[in-house]
């Protein structure tokens, strides 16, 4: 590290040595660079390439895949299964905006109320991360289970009669319906939506609340003119890091829906791994990085967070 | 810019305590409408907490605000009349600056914006800077954003709250000045919170000095100057001398007193506690006030003067005037200020001298309290 933090006076650059040093020094970022780069070629670059091959082979898994160009791959994808990515973007846009419903007031509350609570439910926040994702899920299995309680109470209350009326439930159960495939969906990620609002929440100034106030605005003005607005960074965060799992998540549509709520996930894994259509499971994974990539593109733009940090 | 007329501030026995920590002492202060006011003290003095009580963004444990004869205590701050400029200013960052000095204009529905900022961009010289965002501008530009945020929606009273210590000793000398030339020109009440002395003796007409969250004395600058009431007030407000002294005499008109075998004279006016005779009290005097001569013309000095006498231990050249620190016997190491007009060579450090003042000069305070007081805090500032 000497290398990197003397700097040489400019008059020693002629003296012997000072060239050689001078071009170490150059050097030193790429060096620090060389890990990573490392890592995103061999766990990323090279798959994808391997994977826009196999979506343009032709072939079966006796005679072998070649690649022979055949872009028709995506388009028949996209024909076949539509429907399943209309969906994925629909249950996973859904489970977003239910996730910063919920999450907004619990991180505004762990930001701006908690107090010396505040660690406490940070770890509460958290806690979930200690078990494993499938298992959790599983637990969602028994909580909705038919007959379970919360069914009973949903029951009772009538909640299940406007959920299946507005096409969310059918009949007596949650399970395998799309509410469940979305409250598992909401419930797995709202982690990553509460922990970026509150990063961003918590870097608000408390004076700047103080200023608006002094300056005639109610507190729900104040919230609408200065926190929401200081918040963006990390709404954009959050509904980033919940809506792309989300959209190419495959298990809680697995575990907690039927058939009928199959999203692009299931569709892959099982081209993947069942029906060993690898070219055409290749091109959906790729229409779908594309698509999530758009969405997300146009969602930064529109959403101006650019100048905000 | 129209006219606004200012309001009193009335605070009644008003306090604030956090658990067991008293931050203000039951206090009653009038702020006169059209003054500028200043709450001066060290950190943790208590004079934000009374400035953030009459923004109402402190709710005060007891006593009450009034706000030109009209209780406000229970008003939240967004129904004041009353602006603040915060430390640090809290300007919006995602705002620009026309909407950062809109923003009050616009809560309250006010439909003339734009003409309003860009008369009040002009009174502040940024009008190029609109469309700017204040962190795009430096200090000096963010705290005139500030002042034009508050002023635009014409308070009753302007709350400041140490608005120049982010600046720089020649920024905040002009912005000084510039603030007091606002002040007179809009005639709004002014509260200025400040720990900086000299800032509140230039700007304000009444400063209240505050210690351990209690006014210890309140009135015009060049009358806590001249005669202060404590010895916090008399170290915190520039240097004071402050001799521990025994009455000889007590009654008349002048105290006489002794101190390490050298009388004084004291006007009984100006001595603040209670004399009697063979008590004790504390003779002070300010640096300037006090004249140095060497011992060799002692017998040159007129009759009737204060005299000390003393060895000089230290001079310090500073341009306008050179600084004594002097050494004598009883009352300790004195500084003295002498103007540089006609310099005594001999007036070197060890020379023997003769330390003398008009008697007028000199102020008494209590000897029960501690004569340090107020010294370090005072010192810190500069």
């Amino acid at each position: 590290m000497t290398t990197a933090t003397e700097a040489p006076p400019p008059a020693s650059a002629d003296a012997p040595g000072g060239r050689a040093r001078g071009t170490r020094k150059r050097l030193v970022p790429y060096w620090l660079l060389l890990p990573g780069i490392l890592w995103l070629v061999v766990f990323f670059a090279a798959p994808l390439v391997y994977q826009a091959s196999t979506s343009v082979q032709t072939g079966s898994l006796e005679e072998g895949f070649k690649v022979t160009w055949h872009f028709a791959a995506y388009w028949d994808a996209l024909g076949a299964y539509w429907p399943q990515f209309l969906r994925s973007v629909g249950y996973a846009a859904t489970a977003t905006v239910l996730c910063l419903v919920l999450g907004y007031p619990l991180a505004y509350l762990i930001a701006f109320k908690a107090g010396r609570w505040r660690n406490v439910v940070m770890i509460l926040v958290i806690a979930p991360f200690f078990t494993s994702f499938l298992i959790r899920t599983l637990a969602w299995k028994t909580i909705l289970a038919d007959g379970g309680p919360v069914v009973g109470v949903l029951n009772s209350l009538h909640v299940l009669d406007v959920t299946s009326w507005l096409g969310l439930t059918e009949g007596q159960r949650v399970l395998a319906t799309p509410l469940a495939v979305v409250c598992g969906l909401t419930y797995n990620f709202l982690p990553f939506m509460v922990l970026p609002l509150y990063t961003s929440l918590e870097r608000i100034d408390p004076r700047l609340h103080e200023a608006a106030g002094d300056l005639y605005a109610r507190p729900v003005t104040t919230f609408r003119r200065v926190t929401f607005p200081l918040s963006m960074p990390g709404v954009v965060a959050g509904t980033l890091l919940t809506f792309i799992p989300a959209a190419g998540d495959y298990i809680n549509a697995e575990l907690l829906g039927s058939t009928d709520q199959k999203m692009i996930g299931n569709v892959i894994q099982s081209q993947f791994l069942r029906v060993l259509d690898y070219p055409t499971a290749a091109a959906l994974s790729f229409i779908l990085m594309a698509a999530i990539l758009a969405m997300v593109t146009l969602y930064i733009r529109k959403s101006g967070t650019e100048d905000l940090v | 810019m129209t006219q606004t007329s200012g309001g009193d501030v009335r605070l009644s026995g008003i306090s604030k305590t956090y658990g067991s920590f008293t931050a203000v002492h039951p206090l009653d202060l009038t702020v006169p409408a059209g003054s500028f006011f200043a709450l001066l003290g060290a950190s943790g003095c208590g004079k934000t907490t009374t400035l953030r009580m009459i923004a109402g963004l402190e709710d005060p444990s007891a006593g009450t605000v009034e706000l030109d004869g009209r209780d406000i205590t229970a008003l939240p701050p967004y129904k004041r009349p009353v602006n603040t400029v915060f430390q640090n200013y809290a300007l919006f960052p995602h705002l620009d600056i026309f909407e950062n000095i809109a923003f009050g204009l616009r809560r309250r529905g006010i439909k003339t914006v734009k003409k309003q900022v860009e008369e009040m961009l002009d009174l502040v010289e940024l009008g190029p800077m609109a469309r700017r965002k204040p962190t795009q501008l430096s200090g000096g530009q963010q705290q005139r954003v500030a002042v034009a945020r508050a002023l635009i929606n014409h308070p009753q009273v302007l709350l400041l709250d140490e608005p120049l210590g982010a600046l720089d000793l020649k920024l905040r000398r002009q912005m000084q000045l510039e603030l007091k030339r606002i002040q007179t020109e809009v005639g709004i009440t002014f509260v200025h919170v400040t720990h900086d002395q000299e800032e509140a003796m230039t700007m304000a007409d009444t400063v209240a000095v505050m210690n351990g969250g209690r006014v210890e004395q309140l009135g015009a600058p060049a009358d806590l100057y001249e005669n202060p009431g404590t010895t916090f007030v008399a170290n915190f407000l520039g240097t004071s001398n402050l001799i521990e002294a025994e009455v000889v005499t007590a009654g008349g008109d002048d105290l006489l007193l002794t101190a390490g075998g050298s009388k004084l004279r004291l006007p009984a006016g100006r001595c603040r506690a209670t004399a009697r005779t063979g008590g004790t009290v504390l003779a002070g005097v300010r640096p300037e006030k006090i004249s140095l001569a060497h011992a060799g013309d002692a017998g040159t000095i007129a009759d009737g003067r204060n005299r000390l006498t003393g060895r000089i231990a230290h001079a310090g050249f500073l341009g306008v005037s050179t600084q004594y620190v002097v050494e004598t016997p009883g009352a300790g190491r004195l500084a003295v200020y002498e103007q540089n007009v006609e310099r005594d060579a001999r007036l070197a450090p060890g020379a023997e001298v003769v330390l003398h003042w008009n008697p007028a000069h000199t102020f008494g305070l209590d000897a029960s309290q501690d004569i340090g007081a107020g010294a370090d805090t005072g010192e810190e500032t500069a």
